[in-house]
């Protein structure tokens, strides 16, 4: 049994992670009726908490409220893993990431985002805020503005074979190539 | 099950705009049915962390080609899950409320471009999408409730907006 939570606790490859990942589109359809999406779930809790008489948040929100039941699932999941099955070791990343990220003062690699850049002091710093305040903005304005996110688009829509999830499945890469490569290493300077 | 009232949609016309959201359920169930999602979200929660893939160090490393891992994350996802979709169609299975399990196609609207490209650069940023966010904050990423707050405020500016943008 400790063996079995041992090997729980390693990291787990894209073999093993993608299938379940992917068993999540069949599981919902069978058991709910649900096409797998996440990013509806924002919209949801706009349209409950602040519709604004916004015609876009004007819809029966309480019908879409398993969406809501699975976004908290996740983040109970996140509770579970950390109470259970954490491992302490630092994620392995390649090491020219490692040397170009030390570069600007991120060197702990423990957590699952730098803890030198996403906490409550560096909010006030400018690239703190920028990452955290916009770039959050950015996932919430983007993923509604094309009609899904990773999971709605890249594995809902392409799993059914839907070009516009093709090409909004590119436009997230290619958006996450040019902010990555060419974006930033100015705002990490900051 | 007791009831099988059938939904009329009627505000269809400005929801079919939006790819993604749409009052799909046609048979009404009560409210307990929904631990269901709970415990599909708890599983898909503990695999996000496990596998690494809401890693900002790991959505880094994807967009700079330095590791296969996410691509094989997200590759192998889709691979199931269009088998998964294939064996649904093909054999006209029904979910288990005896439903048929229609799915819905999507139009395209630039918005898939633009909205996208603005996804990507958040993606690149925060290091998380809409679910991942929720299971960092769980794992104990205290300051991305900041994001999530913001991604929310993002949504509603979009809602606000969505007249005015190209699409």
């Amino acid at each position: 049994m400790m063996t079995i939570i041992e090997l729980i606790k390693q990291p787990w490859p894209w073999y093993v992670a993608g299938p379940i990942i992917g068993l999540m589109v069949p599981t919902l359809l069978i058991f709910g009726n649900k096409t797998f999406g996440i990013s509806s779930s924002l919209r949801h809790v706009c349209a409950a908490c602040l519709p604004a008489k916004i015609p876009f948040f004007q819809y029966d929100w309480k019908k879409e409220i398993w969406n809501l039941f699975f976004v908290f699932g996740i983040f109970l999941g996140g509770i579970i893993t950390a109470m259970y099955f954490k491992n302490d070791a630092a994620v392995v990343v390649d090491s020219n990431l490692i040397t170009e990220l030390s570069g600007y003062g991120i060197v702990d690699f423990s957590g699952l985002v730098p803890a030198d850049i996403f906490s409550w002091a560096s909010l006030a710093t400018p690239r703190g805020f920028i990452l955290m305040v916009i770039g959050g903005f950015l996932v919430g304005f983007g993923t509604r503005y094309a009609g899904g996110c990773t999971s709605g688009h890249a594995i809902m829509g392409l799993s059914n074979l839907q070009l516009p999830s093709l090409i909004a499945t590119i436009s997230f890469m290619a958006g996450g190539f040019i902010m990555a490569n060419l974006i930033l290493p100015f705002i990490l300077s900051l | 099950m007791t009831t099988n009232k059938k939904d009329t949609n009627t505000d269809f016309e400005v929801r079919s705009l939006d790819a993604i959201c749409k009052n799909q359920e046609t048979v009404e169930t009560p409210m307990w049915h929904n631990i269901k999602y709970l415990l599909f979200g708890i599983a898909f929660g503990i695999v996000l962390i496990k596998s690494e893939v809401i890693s900002w160090f790991r959505i880094q490393e994807m967009f700079r080609l330095q590791s296969f891992h996410m691509f094989g994350v997200i590759g192998s996802a889709v691979a199931v899950g269009a088998l998964s979709v294939f064996l649904i169609k093909k054999f006209k299975i029904k979910s288990i409320q005896g439903e048929e399990i229609i799915l819905p196609e999507k139009t395209f609207n630039k918005g898939q471009i633009y909205g996208g490209l603005l996804f990507g650069f958040g993606w690149a940023m925060t290091g998380a999408c809409p679910g991942p966010m929720f299971a960092q904050l769980g794992y104990g990423a205290i300051a991305t409730s900041v994001t999530i707050l913001m991604a929310i405020v993002g949504t509603w500016v979009y809602g606000l907006l969505r007249e005015k943008l190209p699409s």
